[in-house]
């Protein structure tokens, strides 16, 4: 009974009815080699899903990350066509994401500025970064070199290279969240700042370190982005925040912080996935996109509220609960 | 997001002195540089008529600056203003080709306006979940709905009479929107300041448990600042698609950046609880005239997004560094 409750369960359950759904007029859909593709087309959404779950668990936010994947794919791209070898660019772009996050995590550690603030600058910045490196220039899949477009794609067992990078990272952060300090402090500092301070955690620090995750993993996607679509320009992944936070909200990750776990952050990104590759299948205009995605925040967010609604007499509405 | 104790001063400043080092006079300070370095900078800048062109750039997104100012002073944020934009736009579009006339195409825009300040304002005040996620689904939500309804198309053709709003001019180099961006200071200036409808948008911003205390309809008050901020968004779609004469889904995309870029550079407490309609108009001139600067300095509008981001930060950064000292 208390699976049948659980936020997860649930949340795969309506992934497994979505899917249902979908294969009862397009068996196709439910072939072992699509369902891969559609993991697949999902796995940057799952790795920033992962990072911001982070970010969230703190009572942070970050809404940088899409510009930040898109300053590192650009950056990516751009060390491609000087001729560094993939060996350096790949710890280089994960290195200049953490860097990146690193500059949020201070802003918001130092001086205490809220990260709503400090990511919505940081996303422009960073944006119009590309722009300051590149002058607008696109580059594209004829400037880049063959081993840097196929790593992402190169099939080992039966699934694609940045499959198995997710499913590693999801396994990395579930262990990381579950059985380390580090982890443990996340929630700490999420459920009751002032708490976590007598426990001997430093809240900014803890903070900072989530930012940092963040930024690695926007950077590593960076690169997968660019390297999977072929072309790096200002734009790409463009309000792809929207589509993490979602992720987060949809997957039960508490936006007052302190409650979440990685299974539910990568089945919120799934849930997504799903229904971007299923709109396709059955014919409804990939204009549609957008409005659902908002739908399910919406919906996601009022869910979580009743289900987290602590029973018990309420006496006055706290101005904490906002 | 704790706040430190306040102190209390041994020795109160004289009120002239406390006048000079608030925020809004830093505001004057860097108007009037701007302004000069801009006249130095352009020979073109000292122009009625450019000068009033130059008002455009501000004057839509200070229309909702005046509502957020209130929403963030009590201590909420709506990031889905820019899609409300999108939203009433298209319903104005869809209204024209269903042949409607100016008059009604302006209570569709402002009606579209109302209809979503009230989903946030129930999401928010009714429900009682967090402002942020709510808006940033919204925010989702409406320009989805444009991009539904328009797809890669846009609406164009509307009425010669609907062009007064965003084209219009109401004496000399006065324009409409500029008339109107007056007059809303006012009446901001007087809700905010001089009611008692603004004491508890503050009182609430300081403290919401009090608040309800001391006999403020608290949920009410911020059901109100929703639709308040829902119809100045749709009051801005009006001037904007007028203006623009066309509509696209992508229309006013980021703007809820500048809103409150514009209302944080005011002065106004991005944890809620201070600040103020003057320090909000004086923002909003001076990101206008820095705007209209770097455009005459041909600065592409991207670089302008990278000041803006600094700026965001910088002005909220600033105060803290100094205060660590």
């Amino acid at each position: 009974m208390s699976l049948l409750r659980s936020r997860e369960a649930l949340l795969a359950l309506a992934i497994l009815v979505l899917i249902g759904v979908v294969a009862a007029r397009f068996p196709a859909f439910v072939r072992p080699a699509n369902l891969a593709n559609v993991f697949n087309d999902t796995s940057p959404l799952i790795i920033l899903a992962i990072g911001q779950m982070i970010v969230i668990l703190t009572k942070c936010i970050d809404l940088s990350v899409a510009a930040n994947l898109a300053l590192c794919g650009m950056v990516a791209a751009l060390m491609n066509g000087a001729g560094v070898p993939l060996a350096l660019i790949l710890p280089g772009v994960i290195l200049l994401g953490a860097v990146l996050g690193a500059v949020n995590g201070v802003l918001v550690w130092k001086l205490g500025i809220p990260s709503i603030v400090v990511t919505l600058g940081t996303m422009t910045i960073f944006r119009g970064s590309i722009f300051l490196m590149t002058g607008g220039q696109w580059v594209n899949a004829h400037q880049m070199s063959d081993a840097f477009k196929a790593l992402p794609r190169t099939v080992l067992l039966g699934l694609p290279v940045m499959s198995w990078m997710a499913i590693a990272l999801i396994v990395l952060f579930t262990v990381v969240l579950t059985r380390t300090a580090l982890g443990r402090s996340f929630y700490a500092v999420g459920d009751n700042p002032h708490a976590a301070v007598y426990a001997g955690i430093n809240v900014g620090r803890t903070q900072f370190a989530a930012f940092v995750i963040s930024g690695a993993l926007a950077g590593l996607a960076g690169y997968l982005w660019v390297a999977r679509y072929a072309v790096a320009y200002v734009d790409i992944a463009g309000g792809f925040e929207l589509d993490v936070v979602a992720a987060c909200v949809i997957g039960g990750i508490a936006i007052a912080g302190g409650a979440g776990t990685v299974t539910g952050a990568v089945l919120g990104a799934l849930f997504l996935g799903v229904i971007k590759n299923a709109l396709p299948v059955v014919g409804i205009s990939p204009f549609w996109q957008m409005a659902i995605s908002g739908a399910a925040i919406v919906l996601a967010v009022t869910f979580n509220a009743t289900q987290s609604r602590a029973s018990g007499r309420i006496i006055l509405k706290s101005a904490e609960a906002r | 997001m704790t706040r430190s104790p306040r102190i209390l001063p041994d020795r109160l400043q004289s009120p002239a002195a406390r006048a000079l080092r608030s925020w809004e006079a830093i505001l004057v300070a860097v108007a009037i540089a701007v302004f000069v370095t801009n006249s130095f900078a352009s020979p073109y800048f000292l122009n009625a008529w450019n000068l009033s062109d130059a008002t455009f750039n501000f004057t839509e997104k200070a229309l909702i600056a005046f509502a957020m100012a209130m929403l963030i002073i009590a201590g909420d944020i709506d990031l889905s203003v820019a899609s409300i934009i999108a939203l009433a736009s298209t319903a104005m579009g869809v209204a024209m080709a269903a042949g409607a006339d100016t008059p009604v195409l302006v209570l569709v825009g402002i009606g579209t306006g109302l209809l979503c300040g009230v989903i946030n304002g129930a999401l928010v005040a009714g429900m009682g979940l967090p402002s942020i996620v709510v808006t940033i689904g919204t925010m989702s939500l409406f320009r989805g709905i444009a991009y539904i309804v328009l797809g890669d198309k846009a609406f164009t053709g509307y009425p010669a009479s609907f062009k007064f709003f965003g084209q219009g001019y109401v004496w000399w180099v006065i324009s409409f929107e500029l008339a109107l961006f007056a007059v809303m200071a006012v009446v901001y200036y007087l809700l905010l300041h001089r009611t008692s409808f603004g004491r508890a948008v503050f009182a609430i911003g300081n403290n919401a448990t009090a608040a309800q205390f001391s006999g403020i309809r608290v949920a009410r008050v911020r059901f109100i600042l929703f639709l308040l901020t829902g119809v100045m968004s749709g009051i801005a779609a009006v001037c904007l698609t007028s203006r623009l004469g066309s509509t696209r889904p992508s229309i006013a995309t980021g703007w809820e950046l500048e809103v409150v870029t514009m209302v944080v550079l005011g002065g106004v407490s991005i944890l809620g609880g201070s600040g103020s309609i003057p320090g909000v108009v004086l923002a909003a001139l001076i990101m206008g005239m820095v705007t209209f600067g770097f455009g005459l300095l041909n600065v592409p509008g991207i670089v302008m997004s990278i000041f803006l981001g600094v700026l965001l930060i910088g002005v909220i950064a600033l105060p803290r560094l100094l205060r660590r000292r």
